[in-house]
């Protein structure tokens, strides 16, 4: 039987190197999956999902399972987050005017679009970036802690009262948060929510 | 029921995380009202949207580089460990010790003879002290020589005899 995060916590805390290997594996993936989706780059993404995972090793000594493992985890990575979007807004502004016109994003290669590619069917292949683009962009313009809230409900499957915790407010005010942001996400994405409905 | 109280329960009923007395409340406010219907729908929609953005996968070296950076970590001592042994400190020590057991095994130079009459002599200095202490004085006290020599035991009874008579007179 696979021992839980808060096993694995306390056991790394007694010194059982291995146990923070297995939860290293555990959530490299959710952790760098939801940092990219918050910063929009894989690199500066690994890099934070280190500094994630070196903070929860150097405060091994002082866990306590008050919590549930994931709100710490993501408590860290969410304060992370928005500093590291707060930082380079300036930044990714300048980027974003610059850019060259890219396909998909989400694999990590932000190829530059090739008329040329050898896809079996480019039309519909171009047609589906689009729609990828428009959602990641739809999501990209989500205030930050409206984006944190909607990538880790949407992503990690947190309760709301977990969610709460993570984003420090209450859970009623992280349920006006969602509504929100689905509020704005259902704007922006209007024409294809109509052609999802139909 | 107002749409504005439902607005906060509609994505966790879209979600399936309303609780079974709040889902009831919510689905008779549906078949009532076309506006929160038409959300609820729209919501599932752009749920269903989000779900079309592909996962991406840590690179290779991810797992390496967090590794190295816990290698690198600097090993957190406890106060307690200031007492451990440390090659430094063991040898410093043994060394310490060969040279104070070398020092006490040495014979030494002057060995002071123990007597009774030393003690015995020291014990009449200790008695004589006040004597010493006023030595200086004693020597240089001049009037000491002026005092007149002593007399007899009779001469001094006619003296004290003599003032007796005249007061018979």
């Amino acid at each position: 039987m696979a021992r839980s995060d808060v096993q694995l916590m306390l056991d790394v805390k007694a010194g059982d190197e291995q146990s923070f290997a297995l939860l290293l594996h555990r959530y490299r993936s959710p952790l760098v999956n939801f940092l990219y989706r918050m910063v929009r780059n894989r690199e500066q993404a690994e890099d934070l999902a280190q500094e994630v995972f070196i903070r929860v090793y150097r405060a091994r000594e002082d866990y306590v399972p008050s919590a549930k493992f994931t709100t710490w985890l993501f408590r860290i990575a969410t304060n992370l987050a928005l500093n590291s979007v707060r930082d380079t807004r300036h930044q990714r502004m300048e980027l974003s005017l610059d850019a060259p016109v890219t396909t998909d994003a989400e694999d990590g290669d932000e190829r530059t679009l090739d008329v040329a590619d050898k896809h079996p069917d480019i039309e519909q292949h171009l047609v589906e970036e689009a729609r990828k683009k428009m959602i990641r962009h739809a999501i990209d313009k989500l205030p930050e802690k409206q984006r944190a809230a909607v990538l880790l409900h949407k992503y990690q499957e947190l309760d709301y009262n977990e969610i709460a915790k993570i984003m420090e407010c209450s859970e009623s005010a992280l349920k006006s948060l969602l509504f929100r942001a689905y509020e704005t996400l259902r704007v922006e994405l209007a024409p294809l929510v109509a052609g999802a409905k139909s | 029921m107002s749409c504005n109280r439902m607005e906060s329960r509609i994505l966790p009923y879209v979600d399936g995380r309303l609780k079974a007395a709040e889902m009831k409340e919510m689905e008779a406010h549906l078949k009532t009202c076309a506006a929160c219907e038409l959300r609820v729908s729209e919501f599932r929609a752009v749920s269903g949207l989000l779900d079309e953005m592909p996962q991406i996968e840590p690179s290779g070296a991810f797992d390496a580089r967090v590794r190295a950076r816990v290698a690198a970590e600097p090993v957190k001592q406890s106060w307690w460990s200031v007492f451990a042994p440390s090659p430094r400190v063991a040898f410093a020590a043994s060394m310490l010790l060969l040279a104070m057991v070398w020092l006490g095994s040495r014979p030494t130079d002057t060995v002071t003879p123990v007597n009774n009459g030393g003690v015995e002599q020291e014990a009449q200095v200790m008695s004589d002290l006040p004597v010493l202490e006023n030595l200086d004085v004693l020597s240089n006290f001049d009037a000491l020589s002026d005092l007149p020599s002593p007399v007899s035991d009779d001469s001094n009874q006619q003296q004290q005899q003599q003032p007796d008579s005249s007061t018979d007179m």
